[in-house]
């Protein structure tokens, strides 16, 4: 990858961890509040199905691990195998639309 | 103070093997000093580098008891510990013999990195005058005093795991001429600085600020790279 792909790779490395920040902090926000009164699988799914914001605020958290986990496991492929060039980018690739295909549908199972 | 130091050099090339050596021991004796006595008393086979003494040329830096050091300030009582002083080349860097490392491809790093300086006055102009309070000439003056020892680049584990990686001094050099208002090369530079083999490669662990004898910190000037290549990729100029 040329200089300019690898900057912007950073640049989408910086701002995804920025998002993820904000979303752990909510997510555990919610997670603490949430298990308080002591909910069952059916009240959480009361709340969850068919609501937007959630639906939006999760799908931006998936989305974000998404672009920034296989960022990372760049330079770890690199520093620890060796492994460079598009293979490996092919390969990161695949594992960004995993971690996507997985985190959507965790998230829809909730939802829909 | 016991009157004899137990030293241990390496000798040899890459396949090379530590040596033991005793050494009288003196006050304010510096690891030069001792690497010098056995040459001088010992054994005047024993290759290695200085030239200054003080701190300034930046040609006597060794590994020191596993660490990267400019061996000419630094004393013995410093570093003798476990009675044991292990003096080996620098990391990171091909063996020459014994406690000589070849510098070319760290120098030639500050090549890639362009690190030559490229004005735009003539001997005809009158000299650039650059605001002492300036923030980017605060800047420069925080990282300009480098002598080129080679101790960030061997205490730099991305070196090691990327040979290609430019390293912290080259980066540090280039930080200083993206700062300098009298430089022109610009965008040029970021292009060589940036990317897996430039500034996007630093993992800030700052390694080579703890170790740098100078006090200058090569992770500041990288994270400053970072924010000038990103800026000028987000201009659409990279
Ligand atoms: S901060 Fe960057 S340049 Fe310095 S030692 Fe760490 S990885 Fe190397
Ligand atoms: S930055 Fe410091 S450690 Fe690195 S070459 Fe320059 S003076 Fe030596
Ligand atoms: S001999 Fe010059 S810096 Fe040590």
């Amino acid at each position: 990858m040329n200089p300019r792909g690898e900057t912007y790779l950073w640049i989408a490395q910086r701002a995804s961890a920025a998002v993820l920040g904000l979303c752990v902090l909510v997510h555990l926000a919610t997670i603490i509040y949430a298990v308080q009164g002591g909910l069952t699988g059916a009240e959480i799914l009361a709340r969850t199905r068919g609501n937007a914001g959630w639906l939006a605020f999760y799908a931006i958290f998936v989305a974000a691990v998404a672009v920034h986990a296989p960022i990372g496991l760049r330079s770890v492929l690199a520093e620890w195998l060796g492994w460079r060039g598009r293979g490996r980018d092919a390969a990161l690739v695949a594992f960004a639309l995993i971690l996507a295909g997985l985190g959507m549908r965790a998230v829809l199972g909730v939802y829909a | 103070m016991s009157a004899t130091l137990n030293v241990s050099v390496w000798r040899g090339g890459a396949d090379g093997a530590y040596r033991d050596y005793e050494v009288p021991r003196h006050e304010s004796q510096t690891v030069l000093d001792v690497v010098t006595h056995i040459q001088r008393a010992l054994d005047p086979t024993l290759a290695y580098r200085y030239a200054c003494r003080v701190g300034m040329c930046g040609s006597c830096a060794m590994t020191v008891n596993g660490a990267p050091r400019w061996t000419c300030r630094t004393h013995v009582d410093k570093v003798y510990k476990n009675r044991k002083l292990e003096i080996a080349p620098l990391r990171n860097l091909p063996v020459i013999r014994d406690l000589v490392a070849d510098m070319r491809e760290f120098f030639d790093k500050w090549a890639r990195a362009r690190g030559q300086f490229r004005g735009a006055r003539t001997k005809a102009d009158d000299f650039a005058r650059v605001a002492p309070g300036s923030e980017a000439r605060k800047l420069v003056d925080a990282a300009i005093e480098c002598i080129g020892c080679g101790v960030c680049y061997s205490a730099c584990d991305v070196v090691a795991a990327i040979p290609e990686y430019l390293g912290p001094a080259a980066l540090n050099r280039a930080w200083t001429l993206a700062k300098d208002e009298r430089d022109t090369l610009g965008v040029d530079r970021l292009r060589a600085v940036a990317g897996d083999a430039g500034c996007h490669a630093c993992h800030t662990h700052m390694s080579c600020t703890e170790r740098c004898p100078k006090g200058l910190s090569p992770t500041a000037g990288i994270s400053g790279l970072k924010r000038a290549v990103a800026g000028a990729a987000l201009r659409g100029e990279l």
